[in-house]
């Protein structure tokens, strides 16, 4: 700071501190109440502190699921279903784009430039905007309910493509002479210089688009039907939606932490990456 | 930007972009094909007789009353989600800019909210604000406001500004807070030099050099209340009560998958087609004039 104004500070501190706590209230109320037992959470007012049943509720969610209602699955399921979708959509996008970009980068060839277009369109409209034809194409190609219509609509994006496009023309020429001059063919280039290089770029983009995979909520909503494919978030809001008979809000709070914790836990230990990662792919 | 060394070679990169082209051929052309496709034909129910209808169903749609209040809530909707996300994080980033001692730590604990899913911050807030059990409802009733979303539709659109507000806010204070740092610290110890105070210096050397990156929050904050808080809405309201909630985003897959209606769901899609890449255009224009400067 450029001078010493020790009110200023204070003010900035307690600024900070008093948004922090609002913005983690939400959170430290789900916490609290995915600690109590059912009848605790139906009385108002609810607890503030937490209760002694946390391991009994995570323990009942993750193996048994929302009380064995119809329509619920046990968590380790769904949490296993995110997984799988989370990590196929983020080493998807990242496969197949660095690829991409090294073809429209390192390579002169018929329609390039058509290509280039192509997949720079993509950027423009989230899968939310063209949901039901792209169902209907989903659907006609038999990938409902399986892996593979989880993941694979979702990788076609371009923000991975044009970030490594973006790191590749930084790259000196002179990398790619030498390797030329040495006679190494351009997939040797390839493997041995270029993608060591992008470690960094990779691993950025790699916690971007896991969070953006676990997170997908209209997409696996729409496509599955069998709960044995059902994700964790989706899950969550069915189950919240249901919530008529007598609801359970310590299960349904326990099953909302769960479904935020692997995230947030990415983003909380490779913050780093994913500052550069959120910075990169917006430009 | 082009490359000066390039390989030779006839098939490989063919073989390398096919991937990435062929997914985009199919779950991208394809279905944008079809959504314009289908806004301009009409089918019955029963998928049997498909008939070319020109414009009809755009005609239909704009006359469609239930059509135009959607749009105007969803710009109600946005502009409160912007500026509200945009100045409570540039309070924060502001304040936090200044702090020295624990900043990280302040950091940490600011950019989780980013890692929840829209979604489950829906399931979040609507259980603090539960008319029954929810404890910032109940400590509202207990100051004699009465807080039921699942009835009021203006307090539902409340909350729903509430969580998208939520979840954005990390997102807005990186980007705040690197603009921040990015500021020449010369610049403001000259104005200090000078004897201009700390409100001085925020607004006339802060503010219009940051002024960029809120230009450019604003139109990705827009984008986000348009189209990525359909999460929130699906989780907490869903529409309701009433139409109190229902965003365009949610009136494209409600009236396509609950209400079948397919003609009237691809021509929306198109609208919102248009929007997403009208907004879009916008952010690349202002990204090009600020490489210049």
């Amino acid at each position: 700071m450029v001078e010493n104004r020790p009110f200023l500070t204070f003010l900035s501190h307690l600024t900070v501190i008093v948004g922090l706590l609002i913005i983690a209230f939400p959170v430290w109320m789900t916490f609290v109440a995915s600690t109590h037992d059912q009848d605790t959470m139906l009385r108002a007012p609810v607890p503030i502190w937490p209760g002694s049943h946390l391991l009994e509720n995570y323990w009942t969610v993750l193996v048994k699921g929302y009380e064995n209602r119809p329509g619920t699955v046990p968590l380790y399921v769904t949490l296993t279903n995110s997984m799988i979708m989370a990590l196929g959509v983020a080493i998807g996008k990242i496969l197949i784009s660095i690829i991409a970009a090294f073809a429209i980068v390192y390579f002169r060839f018929p329609l390039r430039m058509f290509f280039f277009w192509a997949i720079f369109v993509t950027l423009m409209l989230p899968v939310e905007v063209r949901i039901v034809p792209t169902y209907g194409v989903v659907a006609n190609l038999g990938m409902l309910d399986s892996y593979s219509g989880l993941i694979i609509p979702l990788i076609a994006s371009a923000t991975a493509t044009f970030l490594f496009r973006q790191f590749f023309l930084s790259v000196p020429d002179e990398l790619t002479e030498a390797a030329r001059v040495d006679g190494a063919s351009p997939m040797r280039f390839f493997w041995d210089i270029l993608l060591p290089m992008s470690r960094t770029s990779i691993a950025a983009l790699f916690v971007i688009q896991f969070i953006y995979g676990w997170n997908q909520y209209l997409w696996p909503l729409l496509i599955t039907t069998k709960e044995s494919f059902y994700t964790v978030v989706m899950g969550v809001s069915r189950q919240a939606n249901v919530v008529d008979a007598v609801p359970s809000w310590n299960l349904l709070m326990a099953m909302a932490m769960l479904a935020a914790l692997p995230p947030v836990l990415v983003v909380v230990f490779m913050q780093r990456q994913f500052v550069r990662g959120l910075v990169e792919t917006e430009k | 930007m082009e490359k000066r060394v390039t390989f030779n070679e006839r098939w490989l990169p063919y073989l390398l972009v096919a991937p990435q082209i062929v997914i985009t051929l199919v779950f991208f052309f394809w279905p944008s094909g079809q959504a314009i496709w289908q806004s301009v034909i009409s089918e019955d129910a029963f998928g049997g007789n498909t008939r070319f209808v020109w414009f009809d169903n755009f005609t239909h749609l704009f006359s469609d009353p239930s059509y135009f209040a959607s749009a105007r809530l969803t710009l109600v909707f946005s502009f409160l989600v912007a500026s509200l996300g945009l100045a409570i994080s540039l309070l924060l980033a502001v304040m936090a800019d200044r702090i020295i001692r624990g900043a990280s730590v302040y950091k940490t604990i600011l950019v989780w909210p980013y890692a929840v899913a829209p979604a489950v911050a829906g399931v979040l807030f609507g259980f603090l604000f539960n008319p029954s059990v929810g404890v910032v409802a109940w400590a509202l009733a207990a100051i004699g406001l009465e807080f039921n979303y699942v009835i009021n539709g203006n307090q539902a659109l409340l909350l729903v500004v509430f969580a998208a507000v939520w979840s954005q806010i990390s997102y807005n204070f990186l980007f705040f807070l690197a603009g921040l740092q990015s500021i020449p610290k010369s610049l403001i110890e000259a104005a200090a030099i000078d004897g201009a105070g700390p409100g001085r210096r925020f607004w006339d050397i802060v503010f219009p050099l940051l002024s960029p990156t809120g230009f450019f929050l604003l139109v990705i904050n827009i984008i986000y209340a348009f189209f990525g808080t359909f999460g929130i809405v699906g989780s907490l309201t869903q529409g309701g009560p009433g139409q109190a909630t229902n965003i365009l985003i949610w009136k494209v897959y409600n009236d396509g998958f609950r209400g079948q209606d397919l003609g009237g769901s691809s021509a929306q899609s198109v609208v919102l087609m248009v929007v997403v890449i009208s907004l879009t255009f916008v952010q690349f224009r202002f990204i090009e004039r600020r490489v210049h400067y």
